[in-house]
Order: C-alpha cells, then structure tokens, then sequence
C-alpha cells in the first residue's frame, strides 16, 4: 500500500487538490445560493416565495449525476464550453444548495415569529429584521445540519470522476486500472476523503459547543 | 384631535369575519382599556392599528396616516406606534442594551452616544439598568416584559399598543409590570391602547374601557360607568364573572 502510494503520489495529490478545490468552490457558492432561495422561500411574496420552492424541489430531487452530465454534455452544446471540473463544480454547487436551502429554511422558520413581529413593530423593514435578528438565530441552529450537508458534498464531489474532472476518484479509478490493485488503490482514495471531511466533523462540533 | 381613527373596519381572516363593523376613535393621550372573553377580537384589533394585521374593508387613520391605503409608508406609522407583547418578543441573540438600542440606530439613525444614554436612562426607569449586559435568557419574565417595554419607548412612540402584557407572567411579577405601564400611560401626551384581563389595573388606568365580543364592539363606555352601570347584556354577564375574582 505504501508503495502504491509513493508510486502514484503526484496523481493522488493533484486528485486530492482539484477535489479539495471543487469542494471549496461549491461550498461557497452552494451557501450563498442557498441561503438566498431560502430567503426566497421566506418572503411575505407569494411569487417568490413559489421561485424558492421551484428552485429547491427540482434541484433537490433530480440525481446530481444528473445535474452534472446536464452540465457536461447540454451546455456546452447550446451555451458555452466548459470542461469536466466547472461542469462538475457547478452540478455540485447547484445540488448541494438545494438542500442548504431547505436546512436555512427550516432554521429561519424556527425562530420564533413574535421576533420578526417586535423588529417590524418598531419600523425595522423586513431586511433589517432578518440580518440583525432572524438571520444570526437560525444559522447558529443550522450549524449541525449544514456540517453534515458539507460532508456530503465532499463525498458528493466524487461525481466529478465520470465528467473527467480529475478529482480523487477519477484519479483512483485511473491508478486501479494501471495497477490492478483495486483494493490498496480505493483504501487509499478512501483515506484521502477522510482527511477532508473528518476535519470539518470535528470543526462543526467544535462550532456547535462554542456557539451553544 | 384623534391618535387612532377606525372607520367601518371589516377584518376576515378566510371566510372567518374577525373584525365586523368596527368604528373607533381614540383621542390623544386617552388610556384606553380593551376587555373582552378570548377569541373576541381584541388582539387582532390592536395588531391592525400597526398593521401586523392588515383589514380588508374600512378605514383605519393612525396619527393622521392612512394605514388601509397602499401607498402609505407602514414602517413610518410603526416609528410612532410601540407595542409591548405577551410573549414579550426581546430579540434573543442581542442582551438587554441591545434590545432597547437596535432600532433607534437602525430606523431613527440615532448616534451611539445619545442612544446609549437614553437606553440606560429608560432601562434605569424600569428597574433594571443592572442587568443591562445580560441576555433575554438570563432574566425572569416580569423583567422582560420591563425591558419590553423600555425598547418601545426608545423609539419615542406618540402612541403605545399593549396586548395582554401581563397574561404570561407568574402572579408575583404582574405588579412590577402594571405598575411600568401605569406610569406610561400617565405621561399626558402618550395614547394607549391596552389589552388586558387585569380588572382593577383598568379601572386604575383607563379612561375609558371598551368591551369586545364576537368581533365587535359590544360597549364603550368611561371607565366609572363600564364597571358601575354597562348597558350591554353580554358585558354585564362577561363582568360578573370577572368580578368574583
């Protein structure tokens, strides 16, 4: 196993790099977009309230093998060329902020009401309400539920193996196949994964604690 | 001249007629003292006059503004309007200064200094400068309700809505609570309009008590001829039962 590694150590870590980077690319983007359609879905409008609802039902329920080859293979064709990591990236970020939006959603939503009530009584707009009470309130009790949607969209990144985005796991199925060593090849990838979601289990625990 | 002028309000929440028929005028500075059995109407009646309700049919004039007309600006009419709670509201994540000084900085973009030392005067008048670095959840529920109050009155309100203030509150911190809003009311250019089931704490305060039942406004009396000689039969019956307490 420690050979193999050693053997295949530039092709694991460039693997580790662009799963490591796609993963921080649709964290980010998966957050922002996220929390905006699940303010979408809290607005006093109706017609945006339905956009938000939209957006959250068909991203969160089609397979995000799906979302990607639609990237892949469909944009490109009709839009704009993009390769395997960006398509992937972006399949990732809309699928994964889907559920963040449902997690923020349901955080908004269990701060009590009377809150928004007492802001808009004295005058705050809806806005302000939201960022100085609403907002800091429902994301210290999301915090748990968006450490495990970010691990999941760790794990998730591995779709980028089937649109050549020459992450981890399409590394690892490269190396499997030049070695035949599926086994040590998949334990090590395996391995790989951990030392990035592991840390962000033990950071949302330690986030959790503190804020508590 | 009149702070709140409902006329023929109509309020429906569906097919349910919540509001009917609602015509009210309450003048500057008047107290007045909103009684009636649950589910009347009375709370929904308060809510509307800063809009946490909206009506459906009629007029409803707050300091001059029309808050049934569209165009107006409802955040403009709320700047004057307080409301304390039942369930007190104090904002959660910010501690007790906060509370009183986050809208005045962020609706009257009132400098930090001077919101500063009108908080702590106000929470000073209500007891509780002492605990003004501890958060909601640190203090009992009569103090909230104090600190409640105290965040109303930094927006400097012409005029203050009380919907049941003190109904979740142990018996022992009720007196704390009515004494603070008695003290409101009795600043002569404040109108206030008070929800509550505290008997005695209306005759001590109103100047006039309103019955309210099924929606509608059964009985409107000053305050000596409400308690002493109602003309209404469901207020009669509403107050014997009251008064035995």
């Amino acid at each position: 196993m420690i050979n193999l590694l050693t053997h295949n150590w530039n092709s694991f870590i460039t693997g580790f790099g662009w799963t490591v980077l796609s993963s921080v690319l649709a964290l980010f983007f998966s957050l922002i977009i996220g929390s905006l359609v699940a303010i979408l879905e809290v607005l006093p409008n109706k017609f945006f309230r339905i956009i938000g609802k939209i957006y959250v039902e068909i991203f969160r329920n089609i397979p995000l093998l799906v979302i990607t080859m639609f990237f892949y293979l469909v944009i490109p064709l009709y839009v704009v060329k993009i390769n395997g990591f960006t398509a992937g990236t972006i399949g990732l970020t809309i699928y994964t902020s889907a559920f963040i939006a449902e997690t923020v959603r349901a955080g908004i939503n269990s701060v009590d009401i009377g809150q928004m009530e007492a802001a808009r009584s004295q005058g705050m707009t809806f806005w302000q309400a939201m960022r100085y009470i609403v907002l800091p309130q429902a994301f210290k009790l999301v915090i748990p539920p968006l450490g495990n949607q970010f691990v999941n969209l760790v794990k998730n990144s591995s779709v980028l193996a089937f649109v050549a985005g020459f992450d981890l796991m399409y590394q690892g199925n490269a190396i499997a196949s030049q070695t035949f060593d599926t086994v040590n090849t998949y334990l090590i990838v395996g391995l790989f994964y951990l030392i990035i979601t592991l840390p962000i289990s033990y950071y949302m625990q330690y986030l959790e604690r503190k804020l508590a | 001249m009149s702070m709140i002028e409902f006329r023929d309000v109509q309020k429906y929440y569906g097919n349910f007629h919540a509001l009917k028929d609602i015509n009210l005028k309450i003048d500057k500075g008047e107290t007045v003292v909103l009684v009636g059995p649950s589910g009347s109407g009375k709370s929904t009646l308060a809510r509307t006059v800063n809009g946490l309700e909206t009506i459906q049919e009629g007029q409803l004039i707050v300091n001059g503004r029309d808050i049934s007309d569209k165009k107006t600006d409802i955040n403009r009419i709320r700047k004057d309007v307080g409301m304390v709670f039942q369930h007190f509201n104090l904002y959660a994540n910010k501690d007790v200064l906060e509370n009183v000084m986050l809208a005045p900085r962020t609706v009257l973009k009132l400098s930090e200094e001077e919101n500063k030392k009108t908080a702590m005067a106000l929470l000073d008048q209500v007891g509780l400068a002492d605990k003004a670095h501890n958060m909601p959840s640190q203090i009992s529920g009569g103090q909230k309700q104090r600190v409640a109050i105290a965040r109303s009155l930094a927006m400097k309100p012409r005029c203050m809505l009380f919907d049941e203030p003190t109904s979740a509150l142990d018996p022992e911190m009720i007196d704390d609570v009515l004494g603070v809003i008695k003290y409101v009311t009795s600043q002569s250019d404040m109108t206030s309009l008070i929800v509550t089931h505290e008997m005695g704490f209306a005759q001590e305060v109103a100047n006039r008590v309103i019955f309210m039942d099924n929606g509608q406004i059964l009985e409107d009396d000053p305050t000596d001829i409400f308690f002493k000689q109602p003309t209404n039969d469901r207020a009669k019956q509403f107050l014997s039962k009251i008064i035995q307490h």
